[in-house]
C-alpha cells in the first residue's frame, strides 16, 4: 500500500511531522513502513510551459521546434523529439539549470544547428514509472489536462512535493489497504480525529429503478449488492489533481469514470466496478453462480471458461464480470459511455479466492475482497462513486439505488478484562491508559464490573479475541514500555539427548579427521535420486516442482555431494574432502516417508600435502575406511567390512559396512567413467546409515587396569595367492593363536616383481600378553606354533 | 732420562695443544700414555739406574704423567664443547620453512550459527526438538491455527507431494508435534532444522534454507519474559552492548506477534551499510502462543500460556559475517566453507 502523506493530509492531521518520522511512528505502532519515497527527488527548476508555437525542425524529421511561453513574459525556443507535442499544449519545462532524476542536469544546447533552451518533459522523465503514466502520454510528452499559469512551478502543481510511505502490510490489516483505514491508525497514534469525506450531490428526479432492476441468486457469496446509475455522464481525461493521486497510489489514470471507481477503492478500500450501462442491453444485474463451462472476456482481454463455483455479474443472460475480480469486456465503459451503472458490493472472501486463484487473476479488487472489505463501506462508496461522477463526469445520479442487502453489519463485542491484559504482558497498566487507547483506535468500550466490553467498529476484522486487544493495547503503549523479565518456570535441566550429543560427537570426529562439512540440496533430479542409495524403494516428487533438477526426494546424499566436488574441481581445487549429516527420504509403510539420517564423505585429489619434506599422498580406500572405524571406534561400535558392488563404483574397490551383520554402509571408489561423466580424478565415497549408528546404545566405559606385565612380540611373513583377503588370515590368525594372542597387525603387503606370479607377500605382526605374568619364551612359542600350523594348513606359505 | 723425560713432555704438550679434534687428542693420549707410549717405555727403562736415583726419576715420571693428563682432560673438554658446536651448527634448520599441516576440517556455517544459539538455550534449561521435513498438512498448518483456505498457505509456496503431504515450510510443526506429544506439561524447546519454500534460487532466496524456534509453554508466561529471554539470546549472540526493540507484527500462531531488531552491531546504532542506515537489524518474529494453537494441542489455554520465537540461520550468517549471496551455502566452495575455522571467542 502507497500512502501519499499530502492526499493522507485529507482525512487526518499529521501535526506537520516530517514523513520519515511519522513512518517512524506508524511502524513502531506495528505497520512496517517499508520505504519512504520524497516524489521531488532529484527534480528542480520545472515549470509550466504554453507552446505558443510549434513546427517541424527542417533538418531532423522527428525534431520539433517549439516556442515555449515560460512565464515571466518569456518566450523560449525548445526542441522536443516527442510525436505527440502539438502547438497550444501546456506542458512541463525544464529549463537550463533544472535537475532530473538520476543526477540529469538541463542546459542550453544546439540541436541540428538550432538552439534548444531547456527541455520539454514526459512524466517518465519526472521519475514516474511508465506502466502509471496514462497511456496517452506513455510515448511522448506529458500534455496538463488544464491551463495553467506559465512559470508555475511544477512540483506544487503537479503534487509532486509530496511523500509516499509504502506500507508493508501483513495480512491481519486488511484495514490499512485503505487511505481511510491508514488515517484511522494515524489518528490514533498520533491522538488526533479522522475526519471523513462529506458525500452530498444532487439527484434527479428518476428513480434509479425506472432504468435498472437488480437480482441477487447467490446471497451467501454476495450478502449486498449496491447499484447505482448515473446517466449523461461525459467520459474524458481525469482532472490533474486525481490522476495525480492515483499515480502516487501505484495506479495508472484511465479516464475519468474508471478514476473514480480506482481513487474510491484507495480511499475506502471498497472496490467499485462501473458498467456501461448501453452496453448491458438488458437494464438488469443478476448475480449467480457460473454456469459450468460458460465463457466470459475480461478487461485484459481473456477469455475465460468458468466453473458454478464462479461468482459471475449478468445482464440476466450472459456473464457480464467475473464478480469481483475483474469486469467483461462486453460491459467496458469506453469513450462513447453516456450512462453508467455503480456496483458496490460485498463478495465473500473464500468465494473471491477460489475465483482467482483458479484464474490466475489478481486484481486490486479481489486482493481487498480476499482479506475482507469493510460491511459498512459498501454503501458510502457507492454514494461517493456517485458524487464524483456528478462532479468531475457532470452526470445526473438518478434518485436512490438498487440495493439487496442480507450482510451483517453488526459490530464484534469483546470482552477481556484489565488483570488479563496486564497478565498476558507482564505489565501494570492502568485502567484509564487502557480506554484512552481503545477510544484513539475508535473502539466504543465500557467498563463494567472489572470487565471491559469493547465494541469492535467492523473495518477491524481482525479484532476477535482477548488476545487481539491485548496486543491493540500493548502495541500503542508502546512495545518499549515491556519490561524483561525471564519465565519463572521450575529449573529444567534441559541438554541435549544422547542421538543428539553422539551427532555432535561425530561431527567433531569427523572434522578433526580433515573433512569440511557441506550441506547439499534435498531435491534433486530423478535420475540421481536413487543414485549410491543403500535402499533404494520408489521415489517420492513433487506434485508441482520448479524445475525437473529439483522435483525427486533423494534417497543418498551423495550424488550432490559428487556435484560440490566437481563444482570445487572445476574451480581448481584439486584436493577437497567433504562430510554431509542430513536426511534421505525413503518410501514407508505410513503416508508419511521414512526420513533417516544418513552420513556421507567425499575425497578427492591428495590427501596429504607437504612436498618440500617429500610427503604426498593421495586419498584412496584406505583413507576413507580408517575414518569409518575410527568413527566406529568414537561411537564405540564394531564394524565389519565385505566386498561389495554397487553401481557407479569400482568393482574391485568397494566395501559394504555392517553393524551387527547388517548391511549399513558403503565404501568405494568412484567407477572410472563416473568419474569422466563428473569430470573427476580418483575420488573416494562413504555412505553410512548414520541413525543407525547413533541409536545403538554404547556400553558402559569399564576401566582396565594397567599390567606391569609386558607384551612380546614375534612377526610372520606369508606367501599368499593374491586373491586372499589380509581379513582371512586375521581370521585364522586369532582363531589359532588362543588366550594369550592380544592383538594382530599387518604391517607389510609385497605385491612386487620378485614374487611369483599371483602371489604376495604378507606379514603380521602379532603381541602377546597374560595379564598374569610375565610370558616364558616357552608359552610363546607354543601358541605361536600354533598359529603357524594352522596357517600353513590353511594353505598359507612362511616366508 | 730426566732429560728424556722433560723432552717428552714438552713434545706431550705441544702435541695436546696442536690437536683440532677429539679423535687427534685421543691419539695423542695413546701415543704418550699408553702402554706401549714412550713414557711408558722410560718407566720401564728405571731397572736400568742406579737404586738412589729410582724414587726422584719415579715421582718425576709420574710428575710428567699427572701434567700430561691434566693437559689432556683440559683439551678434551674444551674440543668436545667445540665438537658438539660443530654438530649443532651443522644441525640447524631454516625454521621458516612451513611445518606439516595439521589435518583440520571445520563446521558449516550454518552449523556454526545454529550450535551457538542451541548451546545458548542449552544452557537456559532447554531441550533440542527435531521432527519430520516432510510434513502432515496438519502439524505444517491446521494445528498452528492456518486452516485450510487461509492465505498463507498457498499452494503456490509449499512443495505439496499429496494433498495433504509437503516438505515443511518452517519448523514450527516440531511445535505443535512436542505440544501434542507433552499432553498438557509445560515445554522448553527449541527447534532447529531444514525447511523448503517454493521460491526461486537468487542471491537472497533458496528453496531449501534453515530455521530455528524456541517454545516455551508454562503457567503464566507473560510478554515480558519473552522480551526478557530475547534480550538475553541477543546480548550472548551479537555482544553485551546490544539493545533491542520490538514492533508489533502478525503470524497466524501467535497473539500480540512481534518482530525483534537489534541495534547494528557494526555501527553500534549511528546507521551503515548493515542496518541500511537506520540503526536496526531485524533478527527475528516471536509472540505469545495463539490459543488455538494451545487448544489444538491440547492445552487449556486459560491455564497455560507461552511464548515462541523463530528466526533464520542463513540471515544471522549472512548479517554476521557479511555473506552476499544465500546460494553460497549450498554450493560448498572449499574457498568459502574453509573461512570458518578460527575462533571467535
Amino acid at each position: 500500500m502507497l500512502v501519499s502523506t499530502k492526499w493522507l493530509k485529507e482525512y487526518v492531521n499529521t501535526q506537520d511531522l516530517p514523513p520519515a518520522e511519522l513512518g517512524e511512528k506508524i511502524t513502531r505502532a506495528g505497520i512496517e513502513v517499508d520505504a519512504v519515497i520524497d516524489r521531488s527527488e532529484g527534480l528542480a527548476n520545472l515549470v509550466v510551459g504554453y507552446v505558443t508555437d510549434c513546427v517541424k525542425h527542417p533538418e531532423a524529421d522527428k525534431l520539433s521546434i517549439c516556442q515555449v511561453d515560460v512565464g515571466g513574459g518569456e518566450i523560449d525556443q525548445i526542441i522536443c523529439g516527442a510525436p505527440n507535442i502539438a502547438k497550444g499544449q501546456t506542458v512541463i519545462v525544464a529549463r537550463p539549470g533544472a535537475k532530473l532524476p538520476g543526477g540529469m542536469k538541463i542546459k542550453k544546447a544546439k540541436l541540428r544547428g538550432e538552439v534548444s533552451n531547456g527541455m520539454i518533459c514526459s512524466l517518465q522523465e519526472l521519475g514516474i514509472e511508465t506502466k502509471l503514466v496514462p497511456k496517452s502520454y506513455a510515448e511522448g510528452i506529458y500534455v496538463l489536462p488544464e491551463k495553467a499559469e506559465p512559470g508555475t512551478d511544477v512540483l506544487s502543481y503537479l503534487d509532486l512535493d509530496d511523500t509516499v510511505l509504502e506500507l508493508g502490510l501483513t495480512p491481519n490489516r486488511a484495514d490499512a489497504m485503505s487511505m481511510l483505514g491508514v488515517a484511522y491508525e494515524v489518528g490514533a497514534i498520533l491522538e488526533e480525529e479522522v475526519s471523513l469525506p462529506e458525500i452530498e450531490y444532487a439527484e434527479a428526479a428518476d428513480a434509479a429503478e425506472s432504468m435498472l432492476s437488480l437480482e441477487v441468486d447467490a446471497p451467501e457469496a454476495n450478502p449486498l449488492y449496491v447499484a447505482k446509475v448515473v446517466r449523461n455522464v461525459k467520459v474524458k481525461e481525469s482532472p490533474l489533481w486525481l490522476q495525480q493521486r492515483l499515480m502516487a497510489a501505484g495506479v495508472r489514470p484511465h479516464n475519468n469514470v474508471v478514476d473514480v471507481t480506482n481513487y474510491i477503492l484507495m480511499e475506502y478500500g471498497q472496490p467499485l466496478h462501473a458498467f456501461d450501462y448501453d452496453s448491458l442491453g438488458t437494464g438488469n444485474i443478476t448475480v449467480r453462480q457460473a454456469k459450468e463451462g460458460e465463457k466470459i472476456t475480461t478487461l485484459d482481454d481473456t477469455e475465460r471458461t468458468l466453473s458454478a463455483h464462479h461468482l459471475v455479474i449478468t445482464n440476466g443472460k450472459d456473464p457480464v464480470a467475473l464478480a469481483g475480480v475483474m469486469g467483461g469486456a462486453n460491459s467496458e465503459v469506453s469513450d462513447e459511455t453516456t450512462t453508467v451503472v455503480i456496483e458496490s458490493a460485498y463478495f465473500a472472501s473464500d468465494s473471491i479466492r477460489r475465483t482467482s486463484k483458479d484464474h490466475n487473476l489478481r486484481s486490486d479488487a479481489s486482493s481487498r475482497y480476499e482479506k475482507g472489505v469493510d460491511p459498512n463501506r459498501v454503501i458510502p462508496a457507492a454514494e461517493r462513486a456517485a458524487q464524483l461522477l456528478a462532479q468531475l463526469a457532470d452526470g445526473e445520479v438518478l434518485k436512490g439505488s438498487l440495493v439487496f442487502d442480507q450482510l451483517d453489519k453488526q459490530e464484534r463485542i469483546v470482552k477481556v478484562s484489565p488483570d488479563f491484559i496486564n497478565s498476558r504482558l507482564g505489565m501494570k497498566i492502568r485502567l484509564e491508559d487502557m480506554l484512552d487507547i481503545l477510544s484513539r483506535l475508535k473502539f466504543k468500550t465500557e467498563a463494567v464490573n472489572n470487565q471491559l466490553i469493547i465494541e469492535v467498529p467492523t473495518r477491524r476484522q481482525d479484532i476477535q479475541i482477548e488476545e487481539d486487544v491485548v496486543e491493540e493495547i500493548a502495541r500503542l503503549y508502546g512495545y518499549d514500555e515491556i519490561p524483561a523479565t525471564l519465565p519463572r518456570t521450575d529449573a529444567t535441566p534441559g541438554g541435549l539427548s544422547p542421538y543428539q550429543a553422539k551427532r555432535r560427537i561425530a561431527r567433531h570426529f569427523l572434522e578433526g579427521a580433515g573433512l569440511l562439512q557441506a550441506t547439499t540440496y534435498s531435491l534433486t533430479s530423478e535420475a540421481a535420486a536413487t543414485q549410491f542409495a543403500l535402499e533404494p524403494t520408489e521415489t517420492t516428487r513433487l506434485l508441482m516442482p520448479m524445475s525437473e533438477e529439483r522435483s525427486i526426494l533423494r534417497q543418498s546424499l551423495l550424488p550432490h555431494l559428487l556435484e560440490s566436488l566437481s563444482y570445487n574441481t572445476a574451480r581448481r581445487t584439486d584436493s577437497a574432502a567433504l562430510y554431509e549429516t542430513g536426511s534421505v527420504f525413503l518410501k514407508g509403510q505410513d503416508e508419511l516417508l521414512d526420513e533417516q539420517e544418513h552420513l556421507a564423505i567425499v575425497m578427492t585429489g591428495l590427501w596429504l600435502d607437504h612436498s618440500w619434506q617429500g610427503e604426498k599422498k593421495a586419498v584412496d580406500f584406505f583413507v576413507a575406511k580408517g575414518i569409518v572405524e575410527g568413527l566406529a571406534d568414537k561411537l564405540g561400535l564394531e564394524l565389519s567390512f565385505e566386498r561389495g558392488e554397487m553401481d557407479g563404483l569400482h568393482p574391485g574397490r568397494t566395501a559394504f559396512v555392517l553393524l551387527d551383520g547388517k548391511r549399513i554402509g558403503v565404501i568405494g571408489a568412484l567407477h572410472p567413467s563416473e568419474q569422466k561423466k563428473r569430470d573427476l580424478k580418483e575420488t573416494i565415497v562413504v555412505e553410512l546409515n548414520l541413525a543407525t549408528l547413533l541409536t545403538r546404545e554404547t556400553e558402559a566405559l569399564v576401566y582396565t587396569q594397567v599390567s606391569r606385565y609386558p607384551t612380546i612380540s614375534r612377526d610372520i611373513a606369508l606367501v599368499l595367492s593374491k586373491i586372499v583377503e589380509a581379513q582371512t588370515i586375521e581370521d585364522v590368525i586369532r582363531k589359532a593363536g588362543g588366550k594369550l594372542l592380544k592383538d594382530v597387525r599387518v604391517f607389510d603387503l609385497y605385491e612386487g616383481e620378485r614374487m611369483e606370479e599371483g602371489k604376495k607377500s604378507l606379514a603380521f605382526s602379532l603381541r602377546y600378553f597374560d595379564p598374569e605374568k610375565t610370558l616364558t619364551d616357552e608359552e610363546v612359542n607354543a601358541a605361536h606354533e600354533k598359529i603357524i600350523k594352522a596357517l600353513t594348513e590353511s594353505g598359507a606359505e612362511l616366508r | 732420562m730426566e732429560a728424556r723425560l722433560q723432552e717428552l713432555k714438552n713434545e706431550a704438550l705441544e702435541k695436546i695443544q696442536a690437536a683440532q679434534t677429539v679423535k687427534e687428542l685421543t691419539d695423542v693420549r695413546v701415543a704418550y700414555l699408553g702402554k706401549k707410549g714412550p713414557i711408558t717405555d722410560v718407566l720401564k727403562g728405571m731397572g736400568k739406574l742406579p737404586a738412589e736415583e729410582r724414587p726422584k726419576m719415579g715421582a718425576l715420571a709420574n710428575e710428567v704423567r699427572a701434567e700430561v693428563t691434566e693437559s689432556l682432560d683440559a683439551r678434551m673438554v674444551i674440543l668436545e664443547e667445540q665438537a658438539i658446536n660443530e654438530k649443532l651448527q651443522s644441525e640447524t634448520i631454516d625454521i621458516s620453512l612451513p611445518g606439516r599441516p595439521a589435518k583440520t576440517g571445520n563446521p558449516h556455517p550454518l552449523t556454526r550459527v545454529v550450535e551457538e544459539i542451541e548451546d545458548l538455550f542449552l544452557s537456559m534449561g532447554y531441550e533440542i526438538a527435531e521432527g519430520p521435513e516432510v510434513e502432515k498438512d496438519y502439524y505444517n498448518f491446521e494445528a498452528l491455527n492456518l486452516p485450510k483456505g487461509h492465505p498463507a498457505r498457498d499452494m503456490q509456496d509449499s512443495f505439496y507431494i499429496t494433498e495433504d503431504i509437503l516438505l515443511r515450510t518452517h519448523t514450527s510443526p516440531v511445535q505443535a508435534r512436542t505440544m501434542e506429544a507433552k499432553g498438557g506439561e509445560p515445554i522448553k524447546i527449541i527447534c532447529p532444522g531444514k525447511v523448503y519454500r517454493r521460491d526461486n534460487d537468487d542471491a537472497t532466496h533458496s528453496h531449501q534454507f534453515t530455521q530455528i524456534e524456541g517454545l516455551v509453554v508454562g503457567e503464566d508466561i507473560r510478554m515480558s519474559d519473552l522480551k526478557g529471554t530475547l534480550s538475553v539470546f541477543a546480548k550472548k549472540m551479537f555482544g553485551e552492548d546490544r539493545e533491542i526493540r520490538l514492533r508489533p507484527s502478525f503470524f497466524p500462531f501467535t497473539e500480540p506477534s512481534v518482530e525483534m531488531d537489534i541495534s547494528c552491531f557494526k555501527c553500534g546504532g549511528s546507521g551503515c551499510n548493515v542496518c541500511k542506515k537506520t540503526g536496526w537489524i531485524e533478527i527475528l518474529g516471536a509472540g505469545m502462543v495463539h490459543p488455538n494453537v494451545l487448544e489444538m494441542a491440547g492445552y487449556d489455554s486459560k491455564r497455560l500460556t507461552g511464548f515462541a520465537f523463530g528466526m533464520g540461520p542463513e540471515r544471522i550468517a549472512m548479517l554476521k559475517y557479511g555473506i552476499e549471496d544465500i546460494r553460497h551455502f549450498y554450493t560448498n566452495d572449499v574457498r568459502f566453507l574453509t573461512q570458518f575455522q578460527r575462533t571467535e571467542l
